[in-house]
């Protein structure tokens, strides 16, 4: 998958966690950026990425993921 | 196929307005309980269902009436993060017709919070706490091959559970739900474990078994969440990254399924369980069209694998029928041609006896369901209608929503997994009168041709040889008087819902009057039918408010309510009580018995602005019908 594919189904992502239709996947997004984006939420809006693309994050590659970039990144890497 | 369990599999997919359609009930002025449940009809993923959790947050918010969504108060005590699980349960609770409100203490508390007289829970008076407990919570010491450890540990951790029980109950009236525990995955010798005593699945194993006796005296329920993770795979329950990162006790895709087995006992616990199985009979119950393929050509043999799969369909509903689920047939066929496989067919499991109402002509099924639910006297939210027609499924779906319909996969094999999965027939307690329930409805057909051809009502009622039976409630019928208190709507004044722990303080109460009435009759016995409860009415010890009154639709026109006057006034009269008091509260059920106490003699005093009507009854001027049948009374 390109770039702006990934970056498009991060957006929908994001719809379907946040119930927020206004939210938009760019690489600086991050958790401070959104309300209600809490460390259960930040659970939540990982797991559902995973079941979305079909990718499992290790322990380690969750610790140090910061920005919606450092994701885009991971999963560019896997698909 | 076990995406059928894990994927609630009988529901069907979400439309994809969704979402769209949740936010426009946003705007509405309310109530919006019927679309809310509507639109919780569907295989929702945990995002879904958090988004109806904050429709109904936001409702609450902003004072929107949840009605008809009956209000239950749930505590959850766990010993992990279920955070992500409270928004699923509420909105689950939905698909179940309850407006849940979740009370859920600090991480970990458990033990503080269910000890603690004053604590968040027990302060909140809720009317059932949930233990969310895995097998991390259990003091279990690995003692390997030592007996005496092993037994030690499980005596332990039964103690344990039992002392939160114990704790709940002194301080607050809540019925406890206590979890069966899931073995983790690992093995420390393998096979061996399970036959060693001190390994933790053979703890665990004893822990679950006897967990069921732990709880019945008390009436406390057991949700089998060992059984759940089973069935959809321990290696699928239990996720150690997830465990790791945010303590979730199992992994989230089956988050879904947990709050579904959770809503389910809760609504079983308030009596909304179904009751009857409606089949529908070309392509369900055989394999082929009657009419089409003829006795000689529908599939329904050992060996013909289509055929097997349809076998499993009516061993299934037999299955159930010998635990009380009553069975009835819709089919669009000529009635007689439809009657052939279960006359003719030596395949054919199911017979005619089975089946309480065969309903089988060319009208539209919709129809024909409410003439079955009228003839058994069930509420349409009472009835499974199984059918392999996705046309038929969607036209019931949509003309009668209070039935439930399971979508089916393509392939027959896979009907029974699903009908069971759906777990449409939960019960929380059982009594020796479910064993019999499908019989009684059958006698009941019966009983009313009998009545087409005796004529007048009066040498029908005498035809019948009934016994009448009143006793105060006791521990033997508690069981089954909590069973009616929970589950009657239509005959029933008052429609107070009462808990096993309730109904014992009752039975306990010497100032309460309570009554249990059973009926015999030429076709057999009916069981318990009339449940009753008197309590002195504030500040006037010699006038009773009747509390409860509520009768099995069974054995309405029977004149029992009559003769179940006649013993409380008799009691009354010897308690020296000089008046009674009765009150009708109207729900959209119970229309019924609007003019009860009318019918019996009481005159109107008064009506709330809620609709309520209030009667009284001169006990000493009081003299209601007597019916003919045996009176005994073992008070």
């Amino acid at each position: 998958m390109d770039k702006a594919g990934i970056y498009d189904r991060l957006t929908q992502v994001l719809e379907d966690v946040f119930d927020d239709d206004t939210l938009r996947a760019t690489p600086e997004l991050s958790a401070k950026d959104v309300d209600g984006w809490d460390s259960l939420t930040h659970i939540r809006f990982l797991l559902t990425v995973e079941r979305s693309f079909g990718v499992k994050f290790s322990t380690v590659e969750i610790a140090k993921m910061r920005t919606i970039g450092d994701l885009a990144a991971l999963i560019e890497a896997r698909t | 196929m076990q995406s059928v369990d894990d994927k609630l599999g009988w529901l069907p997919p979400a439309p994809l307005d969704h979402s769209l359609r949740l936010k426009s009930l946003s705007a509405s002025p309310g109530p919006i309980g019927r679309d809310l449940r509507g639109l919780a009809q569907y295989a929702l993923d945990l995002n879904a269902l958090t988004r109806i959790f904050k429709t109904v947050d936001r409702a609450r918010a902003a004072g929107i009436s949840l009605e008809p969504l009956e209000p239950f108060r749930l505590a959850v005590l766990a010993n992990s993060t279920i955070d992500l699980i409270v928004p699923a349960l509420v909105a689950t609770a939905v698909r179940h017709g309850l407006a849940l409100e979740v009370i859920q203490p600090a991480y970990d508390q458990v033990a503080q919070e269910a000890l603690t007289p004053d604590s968040k829970v027990n302060s909140s008076k809720p009317d059932a706490v949930l233990f969310a407990l895995d097998f991390r919570s259990l003091p279990l010491r690995l003692a390997p091959g030592n007996t005496g450890a092993s037994e030690a540990s499980v005596s332990g951790a039964l103690g344990f559970l039992s002392a939160l029980g114990d704790g709940i109950r002194s301080n607050s009236k809540a019925v406890c739900i206590f979890q069966t525990f899931p073995r983790p995955v690992e093995h420390i010798f393998g096979s061996l474990d399970r036959g060693v005593p001190g390994t933790l699945p053979y703890m665990l194993d004893a822990v679950n078994r006897q967990l069921p006796e732990m709880t019945r005296p008390s009436g406390d329920v057991v949700l089998d969440i060992a059984s759940l993770a089973e069935a959809v795979g321990l290696a699928n329950w239990h996720d150690p990254q997830q465990w790791n990162l945010g303590k979730l006790p199992f992994s989230d895709t089956l988050i879904p399924l947990y709050a579904d087995h959770v809503a389910r006992i809760i609504a079983a616990i308030r009596g909304k369980s179904r009751r009857a199985l409606i089949l529908d009979l070309d392509n369900t119950v055989w394999g082929g069209v009657i009419g089409d393929d003829g006795l000689e050509g529908i599939r329904l043999a050992q060996g013909d694998a289509m055929g097997e799969a349809h076998l499993a369909v009516q061993r299934f509903a037999l299955d159930l029928r010998q635990r009380g689920i009553v069975l009835a047939v819709c089919s669009k066929n000529t009635d007689e041609i439809a009657r052939g496989p279960f006359l003719h067919h030596p395949e054919m499991l199911l017979k005619l006896d089975h089946i309480a109402v065969f309903q089988a002509n060319w009208s539209d099924k919709a129809t024909n369901i409410k003439a079955i639910a009228g003839e058994l006297s069930l509420g349409l939210e009472s009835l499974v209608f199984l059918d392999d027609n996705p046309v038929e499924r969607g036209l019931v779906r949509q003309l009668l929503p209070e039935v439930a319909v399971p979508e089916l996969p393509e392939d027959a094999a896979g009907y029974v997994r699903t009908l069971a999965a759906a777990g449409y027939f939960e019960a929380a307690a059982f009594a020796v009168e479910d064993l019999q329930r499908a019989g009684f409805y059958q006698d009941n057909a019966r009983r009313a041709s009998l009545r087409d051809q005796v004529g007048g009502v009066d040498a029908y009622l005498l035809s019948l040889d009934m016994t009448i039976t009143f006793k105060p409630f006791d521990a033997v019928g508690r069981a089954r008087i909590v069973q009616l208190i929970n589950k009657s709507n239509q005959f029933n004044l008052t429609t107070r819902r009462y808990t096993e722990p309730e109904v014992t303080a009752m039975e306990e109460d010497p100032s309460i009057f309570t009554l249990q009435v059973r009926l015999v009759d030429l076709f057999g016995d009916n069981g318990m039918i009339s449940v009753i409860v008197c309590r002195p009415a504030k500040d006037l010890a010699d006038v009773w408010e009747i509390d409860t009154w509520l009768m099995s639709c069974r054995v309405l026109g029977r004149k029992v309510e009559f003769m179940v006057l006649r013993e409380v006034l008799a009691h009354a009269r010897r308690a020296g009580v000089r008046k009674l008091l009765g009150t009708y509260i109207p729900t959209d059920r119970n229309k019924l018995v609007l003019d009860h106490y009318r019918n019996l003699g009481f005159t109107r005093t008064g009506e709330d602005p809620s609709g309520a009507t209030r009667w009284e009854l001169e006990v000493a001027a009081a003299n209601p019908d007597e019916a003919p049948m045996k009176v005994v009374s073992l008070l």
